[in-house]
């Protein structure tokens, strides 16, 4: 037996659509706090170790960025903060871009741009960790 | 609906308010924001350069010793340090304190005061003591 009594301010046609809830509206918010708050005390160990560096030669830098906890530190930052900027930039092209293609390219060059970011730094990061 | 032509009135846009100190402070969030998306190319920029090797990493201590390298980490370190403290301002209000009319004024001027001050106090610790950018 069909059971046709309405259980949800959706209308059919939107169901079939797949629009309306997801079951996944708080998770953005709430990985853009998550990854703030993290960002504060990294942002904090990532500007002594660039204002430690300063002036050093490059076999210095390389020995200094290299060490595990530095390293780890830098790594930590890396995909923090570039999650961060991936979830904002997606509001900013959310709240400017209105045409539908141009906002779907614009939201895919932000995915690539970020994964490139991160995989970029990350991959120098542990170059020079391993010496490679 | 995207594509519908409507005749509805709008909520009024940013001309019609008087500016407020809140409300610059959150444009310039989001703007600093922008700026640190696109300057993570420059962190990447000297990552890269320092696992490349000394030729690399050369380029990259000549570039940031001209006057334009140095405009833009001095601007990068005051947008880094204002995002960041203006983020912590939004965490506070997150929270569900700091919005009376005193506290929000107090708060976003202490935000700006304090991102300007840091920015200058790292500047002169890198120049004075650390020996500057070499």
């Amino acid at each position: 037996m069909t059971d046709h009594t309405p259980r949800s301010l959706r209308t059919p046609l939107g169901r079939v659509r797949h629009l309306g809830s997801a079951r996944s509206g708080t998770r953005h918010f709430w990985h853009q706090r998550l990854t703030s708050v993290a960002n504060v005390p990294l942002t904090v160990a990532v500007i002594v170790i660039v204002m430690a560096l300063l002036g050093r030669n490059h076999a210095a830098v390389v020995q200094i960025l290299g060490s595990t906890f530095v390293a780890v530190t830098m790594l930590l930052f890396v995909v923090t903060s570039v999650y961060h900027m991936w979830l904002g930039m997606q509001v900013i092209i959310e709240d400017y871009v209105h045409d539908e293609l141009r906002k779907l390219v614009a939201l895919m060059a932000n995915t690539f741009f970020s994964c490139a970011v991160a995989l970029a730094a990350a991959f120098a990061i542990l170059k020079l960790s391993f010496g490679l | 609906m995207a594509e519908a032509k409507t005749s509805r009135p709008l909520s009024p846009h940013l001309q019609i308010y008087r500016p407020m100190l809140t409300m610059m402070m959150s444009i310039v969030h989001r703007i600093t924001g922008g700026a640190l998306y696109f300057g993570t190319l420059l962190l990447v920029w000297w990552l890269i350069a320092a696992a490349a090797g000394p030729n690399a990493y050369a380029s990259v201590q000549w570039f940031m010793e001209t006057l334009l390298g140095r405009l833009i980490l001095f601007g990068y370190t005051w947008a880094l340090i204002h995002h960041m403290l203006g983020g912590i301002r939004h965490l506070i209000w997150d929270m569900g304190y700091g919005f009376g009319p005193a506290e929000r004024e107090w708060l976003t001027v202490a935000t700006l005061v304090g991102s300007v001050g840091f920015t200058i106090l790292l500047w002169l610790v890198g120049y004075l003591i650390m020996g500057g950018i070499r």
